[in-house]
């Protein structure tokens, strides 16, 4: 039953990693490669692709576990640096999440509110090495007595220190406009009245799953680079929906699949995670991700050549329709347009502006391709799938271009 | 041939001289102002674009100075700290005049040009890392 001219497993680019005789390229220089030579003789000489991407997802936190203290507490409540942690889980275990807000923050009382500090902060300031104030509160048992501490921690003083992202790394995602006569603050940046800009929040050709967009090789159990340490994907990420609408090249035209991911904090690096204060709206992160495709076959060497250009994107009104739940869209865009600035609705042209960074995400795919050629990172063999699309079959897509 | 902007700031008893048409009749300088403001205190704050030969320019900078008004070039007072900038483009659609602007569409780098900068601060408010420092305006 083969489907496919070119069939390698990762094994064997594992043990091409290991002999130093892999070829790893990055999204972007895959592109000239398959455009050069066709995708059969692209999957034959091109081991691993490598994606990233840099964007601001709120669905992250840190599951930390700060030692017993003495004498020990049962910690229920539990604050870093002012910013309320979730502590109903274990005595001395606590999640804080990346919207977190700092305790009488004025929010949006004055809008737009500043959101000068939250969970995000807390998370890169851990991993930054700075000193955070640790207190908590319990309520005393016979086994942990101790009804509050104060205490100022680092990293190092943690025993665990663990990102957990429920949702990362989104396949595609809207553009976003604003049609009302009033300037909004929205989690898509600030979004001028009669649609006078756009953003959109994608790294487009480099984004993971927009190179791997039936999730062929990109599954549980995954190693991926996650803010620049060792991390992996552990399950599909919440809101994870692999039966959107797909274009001819097989990708999703707006947000579909995603990743649920996991990685420790004290091999993280600042530069590659950055708390967030968005305007008018909360306190984020803005993680950053690779993921390495290993091109195990020709449709794979396919799927990892997409360009901007041939990859879409619906245009939404987040000044009515978002907020009132209205299911109504402005037409379809690309990356392409995207990228170079200007999108057209209707008979206006509308300035695009990005929200995820393509800058970072060139830097950390060169990053992962350069950890990958030096052989300190080794790709894994998912242990199970993500959902998967009712829409796939092997070569099926390929087939539209050949 | 010389052109910059500069915010002035004018003492409370100075605030009703007559600055800017003095620049153009005894210097020659060409003005263009970008945004004029009285603060409760009554200091006034003017922000405007100076054009002339250069040593008309610096004879009218001497001359605001003697006056008592204070100066301060708005090219030196913005910066981007590019250890904090990861090239989000959150401050993209905020600035006015397109000085934060992507200019390399491979590279998709936010740049900042210092000299189309008007000091508004509204991106020091979008900014979500806290990457830009405007003086005075933070
Ligand atoms: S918003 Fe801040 S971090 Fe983002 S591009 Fe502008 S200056 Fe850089
Ligand atoms: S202060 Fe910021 S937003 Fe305002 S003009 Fe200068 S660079 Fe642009």
């Amino acid at each position: 039953m083969d489907e496919f001219k070119v069939n390698k497993t990762i094994e064997e680019i594992n043990e091409k990693i290991k002999n130093k005789e892999a070829v790893i390229v990055n999204a972007e220089e895959m592109i000239d490669i398959v455009n050069k030579k066709g995708i059969v003789e692209a999957a034959k000489s091109v081991d691993v692709v490598t994606t990233g991407t840099f964007g601001t997802m709120c669905s992250s936190g840190a599951l930390i576990n700060f030692g017993h203290t003495k004498p020990k507490i049962k910690a229920a409540k539990v604050w870093l640096n002012d910013v309320e942690a979730y502590g109903a889980v274990a005595a001395v275990d606590a999640y804080i999440g990346a919207s977190a807000v700092k305790k009488e923050d004025p929010l949006n009382a004055v809008h737009p509110g500043r959101f000068e500090y939250g969970g995000g902060h807390v998370i890169e300031d851990l991993i930054s090495g700075k000193k955070i104030r640790l207190t908590a509160q319990g309520y005393g048992t016979d086994c942990y007595p101790s009804k509050e501490i104060e205490m100022d921690i680092t990293i190092n003083d943690l025993k665990e220190a663990t990102l957990l992202n429920p949702r990362n790394a989104y396949q595609n995602y809207s553009v976003a406009i604003n049609t009302t006569d009033k300037t909004i603050y929205t989690y898509m940046g600030v979004l001028k009245p009669h649609m006078a800009n756009a953003t959109y929040s994608s790294a487009g050709q480099l984004s993971p799953l927009m190179n791997d967009p039936f999730y062929l090789t990109v599954g549980i159990g995954s190693r991926i680079l996650l803010a620049g340490g060792e991390g992996y994907v552990i399950y599909h990420g919440t809101q994870h929906n692999p039966n959107e609408e797909r274009n001819k090249r097989g990708i999703p035209k707006t947000g579909a699949g995603a990743l649920a991911v996991i990685g420790d904090m004290k091999q993280m690096s600042e530069k590659y995670i950055k708390g967030a204060s968005i305007l008018g709206y909360g306190v984020s992160l803005s993680v950053g991700i690779g993921v390495p495709i290993p091109i195990l076959n020709e449709e794979l060497a396919f799927f990892t050549s997409v360009k901007d250009e041939e990859i879409d994107a619906y245009i939404f009104d987040y000044g009515y329709d978002y907020p009132r739940k209205i299911d109504n869209n402005y037409g379809l865009t690309n990356y392409k347009q995207l990228r170079d600035g200007f999108i057209t609705v209707g008979a206006k042209k509308i300035p695009t502006t990005p929200l995820s960074s393509y800058f970072m995400a060139a830097e950390i795919a060169e990053e992962l391709k350069k950890r990958i050629s030096d052989g300190k990172f080794y790709l894994t063999k998912p242990s199970a799938s993500l959902p998967l699309s009712k829409d796939y079959k092997p070569m099926k897509y390929p087939k539209n271009y050949l | 041939m010389i052109s910059k902007k500069i915010m002035l700031r004018f003492p409370k008893e100075n605030s009703n001289k007559p600055f800017t048409s003095t620049l153009s009749r005894e210097y020659n300088l060409t003005f263009n102002i970008m945004s004029a403001e009285i603060f409760p205190r009554q200091e006034g704050r003017l922000i405007i674009e100076l054009s002339g030969d250069d040593k008309d320019f610096e004879q009218g900078i001497d001359y605001l100075k003697e006056n008592g008004v204070s100066i301060q070039f708005i090219e030196e007072s913005i910066t981007i700290n590019y250890n904090k900038c990861y090239h989000c483009g959150f401050c993209l659609p905020v600035c006015p005049t397109n000085a934060l602007l992507i200019e390399d569409r491979n590279t998709m780098k936010v740049e900042l040009h210092k000299k189309e900068c008007i000091a508004c601060g509204y991106c020091v408010k979008v900014c979500p890392v806290k990457a830009i420092e405007l003086s005075e305006f933070a």
